[in-house]
């Protein structure tokens, strides 16, 4: 058992670092809020140069054949960076099309993937259905050699500028919900595809995707009709740890902002981080973060072997999600007042991290997960 | 990266399991269930067997070193131990084994002459010595430097005078290892020493403590002017605060506390599968489901931060805050386990051991009456903070 970096994952941690303090600044990461992409273009194509679009990608589609625990890096240092860009949805897309799809399919996609060509999305929530409940209600009939797909999905990333978009829709009534469940490949600009861009509490870019009669051919079924139920299930667990390490991110930088800011500020004539009222809650947020971490990277750990990992992953979503509440709030209240401005970026950790929160499962969804998995 | 045990550590696991199978007798279970503070002459007799038992295969001092009684293995090996031993529930071993062997036998290795490493190690890996900690004292609690208890040179003696309190087991130890002011004008980090001092050394006085669960683990120790021979000191003298730092990093990172919490847990799991309410089993009412399933989530993030602490002593890495930092969410946590248990037990867990219809053999209301005391042994939750805040974030407080 070692649970630090092993050399690889230390020098993969330290090139993300790198790169994103050079290219995405908190200068430049407050000016991608209101760019439609979140990234600019150049830095979209120099991390499809370092390969991280195909990190988990396998070898023969040009990936990087890594892991999750990579994955997990790379998304830890996006977060802690307030990075925003089609990455996630993108890599995750690919995880799906990977875990799913055919020879042709995965031939076609993830090459271009890794290259950078190819921005795709996850279509599965929807108004009544959310964290990737099985309560589907876009439908997808059979017309022939095509599919004609009606609905709406919400909460789609990056659906406004992607190539691709994976949307899960019911082909039939099943005797549960999961049943006749199917994935499809659609068209980012097919014809009967509109997107409406949702106003977010973090400017990430979720979109209300519209599907009136878009009509797919029967190839663009991603794994089998009726069966994505399964697929999904192994590609949220993917999404979880991802989002989880994400969220870690996150709270390691606000606990350095926040201990940096304990020990500059004065009150009393000493800083703030001498009172131990203060320095407990460092202490604990340091508890929160520690915590977040071991518990993010074993699920991770467990998935990069292909180990059953359904409680592990549940148990880190629920924790991270939990911690990320208390870190950021305490992380609020020592900056006082300043902490509240918009020219601070504490503000910018607050809302990420209560939107990686809701995305995949809060901490509820998943401690009822946890609960079958303790055997209630 | 890597989250797993060796396979070697695995087979060790069976074996130990295979071990426990065999040796512990169920009976003991029930016996020890209901002390869980506490040992009258019996079950102390069952305790001093059951560990010379353990030391006789080794297994009592797991990582020390063979030439010492102990069984040689590495930190992960005394883990594994510790998960199978402590998963059992109360078994007789309990505190006196960790103060003897996994604290004071290793800082002995560490800081010790050959001559205290031979007389002390082996008989403790063996199962044939107690010790106790003789820190507190009634004017320094978490405030430990300023303890009062002094130590004054007379020719090749010391001649102590003081006293100490909430001295676990002194009842029953064999020795004291004893923290006393030998410079009384020194800063009072440096004008410390330790001794280990036989128990029978005329001018020592033990009198019993009763907790709160009318349990006697607790005592007072009284030093009359006892006096103790120059070769008592363990390292030197006035070296007495560095040695408690050692002796402490072997302290921390203990996986006793989140294993016999899994064990815990998973009583309450079986219990509510098997109690209804208003027609309705517990297990199906959801918020039952989510205060279990968020104990078993945090039980195992305090897991996993003790391996941290592992993994990092066993790569020789130095120990600075992670224990304390692992020991704030574990001393959280059995507060929750009890809080949590009563409210799932409903008015049942106002019963207690002796009652007729007491669940879970009133373990829960032990355990709630035991709450009290979670955050203050071995530092409290408050001292864990500042230990992390000053050696984690480089805060300095006042």
């Amino acid at each position: 058992m070692d649970l630090e970096f092993n050399k690889e994952q230390q020098l993969l941690k330290s090139s993300v670092q790198d790169f994103l303090k050079k290219e995405s600044p908190m200068t430049v990461v407050r000016e991608m809020l209101s760019d439609e992409m979140g990234c600019s273009k150049k830095v979209w194509k120099k991390m499809a140069e370092l390969g991280w679009l195909g990190i988990v990608a396998p070898d023969e589609y040009e990936g990087l054949e890594g892991n999750l625990i990579d994955l997990a890096i790379i998304m830890e240092e996006m977060g802690a960076a307030c990075f925003t860009s089609p990455f996630f949805s993108t890599v995750i897309s690919g995880i799906a099309v990977n875990e799913a799809g055919s020879e042709d399919q995965k031939k076609s996609i993830l090459p271009k993937m890794v290259d950078g060509k190819l921005i795709m999305t996850l279509a599965t929530d929807e108004s009544e259905a959310w964290f990737g409940s099985p309560h589907i209600s876009t439908t997808a009939a059979e017309d022939g050699d095509n599919y004609v797909i009606n609905g709406t999905k919400l909460f789609v990333l990056n659906a406004h500028i992607a190539d691709k978009i994976i949307c899960l829709a019911r082909t039939s009534d099943g005797e549960k919900p999961e049943d006749g469940l199917t994935f499809f490949i659609v068209d980012g600009k097919a014809d009967g595809v509109t997107c409406h861009m949702l106003d977010t509490l973090a400017n990430d870019k979720q979109n209300e995707v519209i599907f009136e009669n878009v009509k797919v051919p029967k190839s663009s079924v991603l794994g089998e009709v009726g069966n994505a139920w399964d697929a999904l299930e192994k590609v949220k667990q993917f999404a979880s740890v991802a989002k989880s390490a994400e969220s870690l991110g996150g709270l390691v930088s606000v606990l350095d902002m926040t201990a940096k800011y304990a020990k500059d500020r004065k009150q009393f004539g000493r800083p703030l981080g001498g009172f131990q009222v203060i320095a407990h809650y460092l202490a604990d947020m340091m508890v929160d973060v520690d915590g977040s971490r071991v518990i993010t990277y074993k699920a991770a750990w467990l998935l990069s072997k292909g180990l059953p990992a359904e409680k592990e992953v549940s148990m880190a979503k629920s924790f991270v999600s939990e911690a990320s509440q208390r870190v950021t709030i305490n992380g609020h209240q020592i900056h006082g007042a300043m902490g509240f401005c918009d020219e601070h970026d504490m503000h910018l950790y607050y809302r990420n991290a209560k939107t990686t929160e809701m995305q995949f499962g809060d901490s509820d969804y998943h401690l009822e997960k946890v609960a079958v998995e303790i055997g209630l | 990266m890597d989250y797993s045990f060796t396979p070697e550590e695995d087979a060790f696991r069976k074996e130990i399991s295979d071990f426990l199978d065999k040796e512990l007798p169920s009976e003991w279970f029930e016996k020890f269930r209901y002390t869980y503070w506490e040992e009258d002459d019996e079950s102390w007799e069952i305790t001093k067997s059951w560990n010379k038992k353990l030391g006789e295969k080794g297994y009592l001092g797991v990582g020390l070193p063979k030439e010492y009684g102990g069984l040689g293995g590495s930190h992960f090996h005394h883990v594994v131990f510790e998960e199978e031993l402590y998963s059992r529930g109360r078994t007789p071993t309990w505190i006196e084994k960790n103060i003897t062997v996994d604290w004071i036998s290793p800082t002995l290795l560490e800081v010790g002459t050959e001559e205290q490493k031979e007389k002390f190690v082996k008989p403790a890996a063996k199962g044939d010595l107690v010790f106790c900690l003789g820190y507190s004292e009634p004017d320094s609690g978490s405030d430990l430097a300023s303890m009062t208890t002094s130590a004054v040179e007379d020719g090749d003696e010391f001649i102590i005078n003081g006293q100490k309190t909430w001295t676990t087991m002194a009842h029953r130890a064999d020795y004291i290892w004893l923290a006393a002011r030998t410079d009384p004008d020194a800063p009072p980090h440096k004008g410390i020493t330790i001794f280990l001092i036989d128990m029978k050394t005329p001018g020592i006085t033990v009198r019993p403590i009763i907790n709160m669960l009318h349990s006697h683990s607790y005592n007072e120790v009284f030093f009359d002017n006892c006096r103790v021979p120059k070769s008592a000191i363990i390292n030197q003298k006035n070296m007495g605060w560095y040695v408690m730092m050692v002796a402490l990093n072997h302290e921390r990172g203990g996986v006793n506390f989140p294993s016999h919490m899994k064990q815990l847990l998973g009583e309450l799991v079986q219990y509510c599968k098997t109690i209804k309410r208003d027609g309705k089993y517990l297990s199906e009412d959801s918020v039952i489901r989510k205060k279990l399933a968020k104990l078993a989530v945090e039980i195992e993030v305090t897991t996993l931060l003790n391996y941290r602490t592992t993994c990092l002593q066993h790569k020789g890495k130095k120990i600075t805050h992670e224990g304390s930092l692992a020991k704030i969410l574990c001393n959280d946590m059995w507060t929750k386990l009890a809080q949590i248990s009563t409210e799932i037990l409903g008015p049942f867990v106002l019963l207690d051991r002796f009652s007729r219809r007491a669940p879970i053999h009133g373990d829960m209301a032990r355990y709630f009456l035991n709450a009290a005391s979670m955050g203050v042994g071995g530092g409290a939750t408050e001292i864990q903070r500042n230990v992390v805040a000053q050696m984690g974030l480089g805060f300095k407080l006042k």
